[in-house]
């Protein structure tokens, strides 16, 4: 096994995933799959989507159907990207 | 007794040695007699005349037995040689038949058809072009041999005898007096084909392996090989030509084949770049000149597989470029790949069906079909069915669907039956290719065959048959309803066609029976069987074949009662295939027993072995084999509890019989045996004293093969022997076994030392006769032979006593095996060394590590990998087996040898300590951790990977047991260690990273994963990222409350306000 299979390997393992990143990820993108994967671990524990419910003094599942619609755009339009 | 036997043998010996001495005479005689033939034919003689004498001398040897020239022969040596081995070693001359041959290459001419006509053709050596054409051999790997081998046989030199010879005592005769040498041309050319005007002249230098290749090729560089076929293709490479006088063209063809010749020769590095840039170039090349040399290469009949294999690469890659380029060329390469579709070797046919596949993808179907249209009503047999194979490739890669409709207008054809014929076929090869993938387009392509079942021609009607049943195999168990309008003339056919077509009538059915449900198939089955039993009697091979796969398929489905084939079946299959006639024939020997166990599995035990056990005394040797075979097989599918007492006598009986009778010892009968007398458990108990004395009886047989059997069915049967409570008729066989220890032919060694395991296995240690202590002491010099079989089964029975009877033995004898252990970790084979590896645990486990771990400590020095690796992993048992806590110190402090091999093999049993020992891993963490940061800060790379192993192993043992002060310290001697770049440490250091990750939580490594995920640099950057997408893959959602709290800015909003709130 030479050098470059082996990392590409890996590579090819990680980029199956959608919030893994690369060399080139900027802020933008990680701050959004980190939002998404925020609101998707949150919609996933229930006792945590019950506190924020209290806190917000909405129902269970209006906070849930929020969260779902939020992970469309979590952080606002892109920043264009500088070549 | 033992004198009489020592007698008798002597006897036999001298018997044999007086046989062996006439057949060395008469070979001697046909020898001399040969060579006084081949006298006449030798031009050579003129100039050597010694050496006719010397041969002459040498075939006297024989009579004279003169000790050191003979050698080569297999004479016995002088008479006190005699001994007890003798004859067995010379028996075991007789066997091998390597002997043989190097004999023949001394006494007689060598056997290939050039050196039989002429003595001695070594004039070719050296020369282009060398035998005259009817006397070429045909392939080019044998001309090599052949060179090779008159290189070596070449008559010798005045000097070279000269040297040979002493000075005194040999006289130079002059030819005989009317020796006049051959003038005739023609018989002159046959003999030594030189086309060198001055005659004889040794070539000296020639005997190296490159006769007249050149070792570089101007442009390509240094190849491994350079073939003389290669010159075909590639001479041109080697004409010295400047190049700026070459056209563009000449200049692309040469670019090419320099190319290629690296692909096809070269080594895997120059290979990868050379194919790199053919693809890359191929669309600059065109598809032409790259076409016009791959395909003549591949059409070269001397092409071996690899470098077919590498062409068919290159092809393949070259297609993906060039695209719709390739169009034109499309019948080209068809006519060249078509025939590796039906080629033997079944990689071939892969590769065949790979480019085309690609081909046709590169193409087009469009092309593809109007490509090959006109070769479906070919006159020539061969290229429609090559035509039919390459279609039902075509269908795979574009799908059925697309070809469908031409298919079902070629099916249909009125132009000619050969149109049809061929059509059909490719259903059937599609079926064939595509297995269960035809399911959805079954009923399509059923309804595009069907009317081929009535066609007026007879090839038609058969190879549509024979589709429909390929098209049933891929689709069973589903689809039947796909086959309704096909079942009518199927099986209307049957009543009105005979032989070849009837057959293949006969063969769909079989395979669509095993799709009806229960009710149907019962009554198609009795619609067929009145034709399947009168076909019992056809006497052709195909049909009978055909027939018993029928019956096979009808019988195993559920609609067919077992009293119907009780009263129908049977009585007509037994009297027609069970007949001594079926069982010369390899093919219909498989099919009667595969068919008969499946009639089994319907009417019981009982019923088949009752019908075919009086056959296991037949007179033909094949026959009782095909019974023995069956009998195993029904017995061990079905077991015996339905066989009667009276019907186990016959049975047992009639085994016996077969067994003792044999005269090849073949593995069915062991088997067959064996499997009986498992299947019978307590009820053989009576008969086991006969089956004991048979055993010993031959075990003291003088074949080899007939002791090894022996030995063999003893472990089978040791365990019923138990369940039967014969425990004394064991010690008995344990002690015979233990005396035929001294056994010289290492396959019967073997066998015998699995009988003894199997023995000792069932009975236990304590009750083990000859005693351990005996029995050990004689098993220590049999671990040093070398042969495979011999090493196992002794390494299994020693391990097996230091597990279980460890005490029987003194720890002296214990240390002595260590030793002889150490030697058996170079053992090619896994199971070998695995074995010993943990017989050392045993032992350690038995005497106390300390001595053990010092043989093993000591051992790491060696040089051989393997041994150490070996070694590491013995040590790493030993100190599971005793508690680490008595091999650390003792580890560790060895560690301080300042030898890099020593050091690592302390590491790597770490390693591998670590992680056998798992959770106990906790008490060891705090004393390993110093020498851990030592070797994480060495500047040996292998020092730090494997630490990085240990680290591993280590912190998955200790998962949650609170160690993690101790791995968040190794963590940041880890840590540094991953910006290298050799692909086994960094994988060792992601793992570790891996392995630190779950036991202290992603949350710490988080924290130092942020530190470089936005470096400046991208190397940096890269690797961070790689360590934060393993993190996140592993822990994702574990990662959510410890992300970093990004402030909004202008544009965008980061902040995750969620995790602010507060009640």
């Amino acid at each position: 096994m030479d050098r470059f299979n082996l990392n590409s390997q890996l590579e090819h393992l990680q980029s199956k995933y959608v919030g893994t990143g690369h060399a080139d990820t900027n802020k933008f993108e990680w701050m959004v799959n980190q939002h998404r994967d925020s609101y998707a671990s949150y919609i996933g524990h229930h006792s945590l989507i019950s506190y924020f419910a209290v806190a917000q003094n909405e129902s269970i599942a209006r906070v849930k159907f929020e969260f779902v619609e939020k992970m469309l755009q979590p952080c606002g339009l892109p920043v264009p990207r500088d070549e | 007794m033992r004198e009489a036997e020592l007698e008798r043998e002597e006897q036999r010996i001298i018997r044999e040695l007086e046989k062996k001495k006439k057949e060395a005479e008469k070979k001697a005689k046909e020898a001399t007699v040969e060579q006084a033939t081949t006298q006449k034919k030798r031009r050579w003689d003129m100039e050597t005349p010694v050496e006719l004498k010397q041969t002459s001398e040498w075939s006297k040897a024989d009579d004279e037995s003169s000790v050191g020239k003979s050698r080569w022969d297999e004479t016995p040596r002088a008479s006190e040689d005699i001994g007890m081995d003798t004859p067995r070693k010379r028996s075991r001359w007789d066997v091998t038949p390597q002997v043989s041959a190097k004999k023949s290459r001394w006494d007689e001419t060598p056997t290939h058809p050039v050196a039989q006509i002429g003595a001695t053709p070594v004039g070719n050596l050296g020369l282009l072009t060398p035998t005259p054409g009817h006397l070429m051999p045909m392939t080019p790997e044998a001309q090599r041999w052949e060179k090779d081998l008159d290189a070596r046989n070449r008559p010798l030199s005045d000097e070279e005898l000269d040297a040979m010879f002493p000075s005194t005592g040999y006289k130079i005769l002059d030819p005989p007096a009317g020796y006049v040498p051959i003038r005739t041309p023609a018989r002159k050319l046959m003999a030594t084909p030189t086309p060198m005007a001055d005659g004889f002249v040794m070539l000296e230098e020639d005997r190296t392996q490159n006769y007249d290749l050149p070792a570089e090729i101007p442009g390509v560089g240094n190849l491994p090989f350079f073939k003389q076929e290669d010159m075909q293709h590639f001479g041109k490479l080697l004409e010295d030509k400047d190049e700026s006088e070459l056209s563009v063209e000449e200049l692309k063809e040469r670019k090419i084949m320099r190319l290629l010749l690296k692909i096809k020769n070269g080594t895997p590095p120059m290979r990868k770049t050379a194919l790199r840039q053919i693809t890359d170039k191929a669309r600059d090349f065109g598809a032409g000149p790259l076409f016009n040399q791959i395909l003549p290469l591949l059409m070269s009949q001397n092409l071996e597989d690899q470098e077919r294999h590498l062409l068919v690469k290159v092809i393949d890659r070259i297609l993906y470029k060039l695209d719709a380029l390739v169009r034109p060329y499309v019948h080209k390469i068809l006519v060249v790949i078509e025939p590796l579709l039906i080629d033997e070797d079944y990689f071939a046919r892969c590769e065949g069906r790979e480019i085309i596949s690609n081909l046709s993808k590169a193409a087009g179907l469009p092309t593809m079909i109007a490509t090959m249209r006109p070769d479906i009503d070919h006159v020539d047999e061969y290229v429609r069915n090559t035509t039919a194979r390459a279609f039902s490739v075509v269908a795979s890669a574009h799908g059925i669907p697309a070809l469908l409709p031409f298919l079902k207008a070629v099916c249909k054809s009125k132009k000619s039956w050969q149109a049809r014929h061929t059509g059909i076929k490719i259903v059937q090869q599609i079926a064939i290719l595509m297995g269960c993938a035809v399911l959805p387009h079954l009923k399509n392509l059923v309804e595009a065959i069907a009317h081929g079942l009535e066609d007026e021609q007879q090839k038609v009607r058969t190879i549509t048959a024979l589709a429909i049943a390929a098209l049933a195999e891929a689709a069973a168990p589903y689809g039947i309803e796909s086959f309704d309008s096909v079942l009518k003339p199927l099986w209307t056919g049957i009543r009105k066609h005979r032989g070849k077509g009837l057959a293949a009538f006969l063969k769909a059915i079989g395979y669509i029976i095993p799709l009806m449900d229960a009710e149907y198939a019962n009554y198609y089955t009795k619609e067929v069987m009145i034709i399947l039993i009168r076909e019992f009697q056809s006497p052709d091979e195909e049909m009978k074949k055909i027939v018993l796969k029928v019956v096979k398929q009808c019988a195993a489905t559920d609609g067919v009662q077992p009293h119907y084939i009780k009263e129908e079946i049977l009585p007509e299959f037994f009297k027609n295939f069970w007949v001594r006639r079926m069982a010369l024939d390899r093919r219909n020997y498989r099919q009667v027993v595969e068919t008969t166990v499946e009639l089994a599995q319907k009417v019981g035990v009982t019923e088949i072995v009752g019908r075919i056990v009086e056959d296991l005394k037949d007179e033909s040797e094949p026959y009782r084999k095909m019974v023995m075979e069956t009998v195993e097989k029904v017995v061990s599918q079905l077991g015996a509890a339905d066989i009667d007492t009276r019907l186990e006598e016959v049975l047992i009986d009639g085994i016996l019989y077969a067994f003792q009778e044999q005269t090849v010892e073949d593995i069915v009968m062991l088997n067959g045996f064996g499997t009986v007398v498992n299947a019978l458990g307590l009820r053989v108990k009576p008969y086991l004293q006969q089956i004991t004395s048979t055993i010993l009886w031959r075990l003291n047989n003088k074949s080899a093969k007939v002791r090894q059997q022996a030995a063999d069915l003893i472990s089978r049967i040791a365990v019923v022997m138990k369940t039967c409570g014969e425990e004394k008729l064991m010690g008995h066989l344990g002690v015979v076994l233990y005396e035929y220890l001294g056994e010289e032919y290492p396959e019967v060694l073997g066998s015998i030392l699995g009988g003894l395991k199997s023995i000792v296995n069932v009975i236990g240690m304590s009750s083990m006769t000859p005693p351990i202590k005996d029995l050990l002491p004689r098993l220590t010099p049999i671990l040093k032979n070398r042969h495979e079989k011999v090493q196992e089964s002794c390494i299994d029975l020693v391990g097996r006593i230091a597990d279980r009877g460890a005490e029987f033995v003194s720890a002296r004898e214990w240390m002595r095996i260590c030793f002889e252990l150490l030697d058996m970790l170079k053992a090619h084979k896994k199971g070998i060394r695995r074995a010993t590896v943990n017989t050392f645990g045993y032992i350690a486990k038995a005497i106390g590590p300390q001595d053990v771990l010092a043989t093993l400590l000591n051992n790491l020095k060696v040089q051989e990998r393997q041994n150490r690796v070996c070694t590491t992993v013995a040590i790493a048992i030993v100190a599971e087996t005793c508690a680490p806590f008595t091999v650390l110190p003792a580890l560790m402090n060895e560690y301080r040898v300042p030898e890099l091999n020593v050091q690592n093999g302390v590491l790597k049993s770490l390693s591998f300590l670590f992680e056998y020992i798992g959770e106990m891993g906790k008490d060891y963490i705090y004393a390993v951790t110093p020498l851990l940061e030592d070797a994480l800060m060495d500047r040996d790379l292998v020092h730090r990977q494997t630490a990085c192993t240990t680290v591993k192993h280590m912190s998955l043992g200790v998962f949650g047991l609170g160690c993690e002060d101790a791995l968040l310290h190794l963590l940041n001697y880890v840590w540094p260690n991953i910006f290298e770049t050799s692909p086994h440490v960094i994988n060792a250091v992601m793992e570790a990273i891996e392995g630190l990750r779950v036991a202290l939580g992603p949350t710490t490594v988080l924290q130092y994963v942020l530190q470089g995920l936005f470096h400046p640099a991208r190397k940096v950057r890269e690797i961070y990222w790689k360590i934060y997408n393993n993190l996140y893959i592993g822990a994702q959602d574990a990662l959510i409350p410890y992300y970093p709290r990004i402030e909004d800015d202008e544009r965008n909003n980061y902040e995750r306000y969620e995790l602010s709130m507060w009640l």
